[in-house]
């Protein structure tokens, strides 16, 4: 049976409570009547035989590329860039997609005879992937055999000697990227897509890229001008990549992307609940809802957390594409669209959404403050096409417990953000102009970039750049049983219930708001008229 | 002062209450438990309702009562209630059994009908290496309408649901998937069990399902047990049985089902006859197309009755010719013999 399509549910009396996320927990609400809740598809059948998919997409690129078994000869200079640990999320069971592709590249390039092979994670400013997190997203075969001998690399975005400045785009974009993958004969790049944004001249312009390059587009401006930067047609996000990626190709990068996707299937079993619609919850369902409620209510936050983080993904691959990027990025995009975009008519005065323990950038951490915002008004937010959910001026509820709580080694940054800069101001603009550079050159920060597991200084500050555009579109953000000095310290005001929430949010939208929430998971892509 | 002691000691006692309140566990109700989640959700009205998986009848899912523990539990069950039941009550005198030497494999066991007993008797006299491993065929609206039932006779009697009136696709994929996977299947080609005692028409499902499958099939004829338990009574009442193997048809490569099916019924009607006469003269019969319908003479339905074997004993004079039922003589087709008698 064909997976049934998203939708919106008009609220009524007999409307069950709604399922949200709190974080590393869950809260049933029950919206007022006359609200609408947008639900996403029921997830796409995987592909049965993935290993012959992936071989296949190899050996029948698109675009003008040559099959890959042709582009590859003894002698030549490969080099194998991927996504880093921020995809996907949750992180898949193993075997990873990324490990799947990878091995089908290599068992090419050693029928070819290539000896020169480095792989790459594509990091960009996210903090260097540890020992288990490549062991898993490469497996241990690639791992073994590569990474003794200094050939399994992280993207050091800061390193002046690995880095070739190929240029500067129309706009006067710099073009700095690895110098490996930019000098090698082929640059192979394995991209998982999760959402739209992901994937295209993204994976190279941005993965690969140094802080030189990214800041003429992980700006306020570009943020504030994509609207949203999940859409292609109206993101400066995808222009400025776009940019970049065509300079790269110019300048005589051989790139040969392979692109997949995955569906839409986060979370395992047990928690299959979270993916129903409410009313079609069964006594099992509805059993394990409250043995997992009871269960987190009683668990010590630290212990919660690491259960969260060793949750697998039973996702499956959907589609895999290989070739020519913008060729193929345009057939993954549309394979992304049609699992997750639904229909919605109108947007509201008020928009709702849960958040859960997890986005790009905790993965086996904590979500701090400023994540918990950027996973808010920076995703979330922007999962559109044509206009926002929430009119301008509008409210948005997001429910999370938003502890004042962050990783010292993975965020050290965001630490010094939050307590230096928020305490000031929470204008984008203002703290681009005055607190960016300091953080972004820091030498202690890109010491603990370089050799840590620590984010780049400035990502805070994109996180914050993230959600720009929502921040200035709405008129109000509320968040519901978060913690009331970290949410006031965003510039966010607190409140306990749902109900609450919603009375707040009157005084700003008046007192018959029209209510959309966001049903998350899985993922949804709301195409606004 | 009697005032101030008795504030004293209302103190006292609200302290101490206090003191046991907290020291007591505080009984913890189910928050709302007539709401959901504990209660199951309501459906919105803007939803439309599917309908309702149906998990009986034909769609029940009988794969867990072949597991194997399954199967172990059901064979103890069998070899150690249901065959002494069945041999202390209605003990049977098996014939034919010979004929399967030589069948290795599936095979689908294709029996006439006419009493609930049918299936534990030929559950118990069937050799082994068929018995447990073996389904049988249930009327899917009568054995599998509640899901209690389905449980009841999918784990007693291995059965898997079969629809009387037509032959589903669902019915032929899982019997061919059965088969191929070693498994033999008894079915009742009539469809039911007889009204009268006398036989029904027997459909193609049994012959299709030989010609789709290429598994041979062996006709069974069972008698006595209309008299130990008819259709429409509840009372069992203790007699001899008799069942008969017939030799196995393995369709030919120009053979379709109507055609198998027809001569599945003839050779069940020639075991009926080989039964209440003796080998020579039914195969002289069978061999003249002779053999005495299944079904009866076509008269009123007393005669009918009249005319049914009293007895699943064979008797020493049995002859094929010799008694008559106590009413009228009735022929079959040919006219020369009275197959139908009484003994």
């Amino acid at each position: 049976m064909s997976p049934r399509p998203g939708f919106v549910l008009d609220v009524d009396r007999s409307t069950p409570p709604t399922l949200m996320w709190h974080g590393e927990g869950f809260r049933l609400e029950r919206l007022p009547t006359g609200s609408r809740i947008v639900y996403p598809s029921e997830p796409f059948e995987p592909i049965e035989d993935a290993d012959f998919a992936i071989r296949q997409a190899l050996e029948n690129p698109m675009g003008d590329s040559a099959p890959l078994s042709a582009l590859l000869r003894a002698g030549m200079k490969l080099t194998i860039a991927f996504d880093d640990v921020s995809l996907p999320l949750p992180p898949m069971r193993a075997p990873d997609v990324r490990q799947r592709v990878i091995e089908a590249v290599l068992d090419q390039a050693a029928a070819a005879g290539v000896d020169d092979v480095v792989l790459i994670a594509a990091l960009a400013l996210h903090r260097r992937m540890t020992e288990p997190e490549l062991r898993h997203a490469l497996g241990d075969r690639i791992y073994d055999a590569f990474a003794p001998h200094g050939l399994l690399q992280q993207h050091d975005a800061e390193d002046p000697e690995n880095l070739i400045h190929l240029g500067l785009t129309d706009q006067g974009e710099d073009v700095e990227i690895n110098k490996r993958a930019a000098t090698s004969d082929l640059l192979v790049y394995v991209n998982i897509n999760l959402v739209a944004m992901d994937g295209g001249h993204k994976s190279v312009a941005t993965g690969l890229a140094s802080y030189k390059s990214l800041r003429h587009h992980h700006n306020v401006h570009t943020m504030q001008h994509s609207r949203s930067f999940m859409d292609q047609r109206h993101s400066e996000l995808h222009s400025s990549n776009w940019r970049m990626g065509r300079l790269i190709a110019a300048s005589g990068v051989k790139v040969f992307q392979i692109e997949t996707t995955v569906n839409n299937d986060p979370f395992p079993e047990q928690f299959s609940f979270l993916a129903k619609r409410e009313w079609e919850w069964n006594l099992r369902d509805r059993a394990a809802f409250l043995a997992v409620s009871a269960s987190v209510n009683r668990t010590p936050e630290r212990i919660k957390r690491n259960i969260f983080n060793s949750m697998r993904s039973p996702m499956g691959l959907t589609s895999v594409q290989a070739g020519e990027v913008e060729a193929v990025h345009a057939a993954t995009t549309e394979q992304v669209l049609r699992e997750q975009l639904v229909p919605v008519e109108g947007q509201a005065d008020v928009l709702t959404m849960g958040l859960p323990y997890i986005c790009p950038y905790n993965v086996n951490s904590v979500m701090n403050p400023i994540l918990v915002m950027c996973l808010g008004l920076g995703y979330f937010f922007n999962m559109y096409r044509n206009k926002p959910l929430v009119r301008e001026g509008g409210v948005v509820i997001m429910s999370h417990p938003t502890p004042w709580a962050f990783d010292p080694v993975f965020h050290p940054s965001y630490i010094d953000f939050f307590d230096q800069v928020l305490s000031d101001t929470t204008d984008p603009k203002e703290i681009e102009t005055r607190y960016e550079e300091s953080f972004a050159t820091d030498p202690w920060y890109i010491h603990l970039y370089r050799t840590g597991h620590a984010y780049h200084g400035v990502h805070p500050f994109y996180m914050w750049y993230w959600g720009s555009h929502a921040l200035a579109h709405l008129g109000r953000v509320i968040i519901v049983g978060g913690d009331s000095s970290a949410v006031h310290r965003l510039g966010f005001k607190s409140a306990s219930t749902l109900s609450d929430a919603l009375e707040m949010a009157r005084d700003v939208v008046g007192p018959h708001p029209s209510i959309t929430h966001l049903h998350n998971p899985p993922m949804l892509m709301a195409e606004v008229t | 002062m009697s005032g101030l002691s008795d504030k004293l000691s209302d103190t006292l006692a609200d302290r101490l209450g206090d003191r046991l309140s907290d020291r007591l566990p505080r009984l913890r109700l189910p928050r709302r438990p007539s709401a959901f989640p504990w209660a199951p959700p309501n459906w919105p009205t803007s939803v439309p309702m599917p309908p309702p998986e149906s998990r009986t009848g034909s769609d029940y899912e009988t794969e867990w009562a072949r597991r194997y523990g399954v199967r172990l539990a059901r064979a103890a069950v069998l070899d150690g209630v249901i065959r002494p039941l069945v041999h202390g009550i209605i003990p049977p005198v098996v014939e034919g059994t010979d004929r399967l030497d030589g069948v290795e494999g599936s095979v689908i066991f294709a029996a006439n009908h006419s009493s609930h007993l049918d299936t534990p008797l030929l559950l118990s006299v069937l050799p082994r290496r068929f018995r447990h491993h073996m389904v049988v065929a249930g009327a899917a609206d009568y054995f599998f309408d509640t899901r209690l039932k389905g449980a009841l006779f999918a784990f007693s009697l291995a059965a898997i649901p079969i629809e009387r009136t037509k032959v589903s696709r669902r019915f032929l994929d899982l019997a061919a998937e059965l088969l191929d996977d070693g498994w033999s299947i008894l079915i009742y080609p009539e469809g039911g069990r007889s009204p009268d005692g006398w036989g029904q028409t027997f459909s193609a499902g049994a012959g299709y399902l030989s010609v789709r499958t290429r598994v041979p099939l062996v006709p069974i004829h069972v008698a006595g047990t209309v008299k130990a338990l008819p259709k429409g009574t509840g009372r069992l009442r203790p007699g001899p049985t008799a069942v008969s193997l017939g030799a196995p048809i393995t369709p030919g490569p120009g053979d379709d089902a109507r055609r198998v099916a027809q001569r599945l019924e003839a050779s069940v009607a020639a075991l009926a006859d080989e039964f209440r006469t003796d080998w020579w003269q039914a195969r002289r019969r069978a061999a003249a197309g002779a053999s005495p319908s299944l079904s009866g003479p076509e008269v009123s339905a007393w005669r009918r009755s009249w005319a049914l074997p009293v007895s699943a004993s064979r008797s020493p004079s049995a002859t094929g010719t010799s008694g008559q039922g106590n009413g009228a003589p009735f022929s079959s087709g040919s006219g020369s013999d009275t197959p139908w008698s009484r003994r």
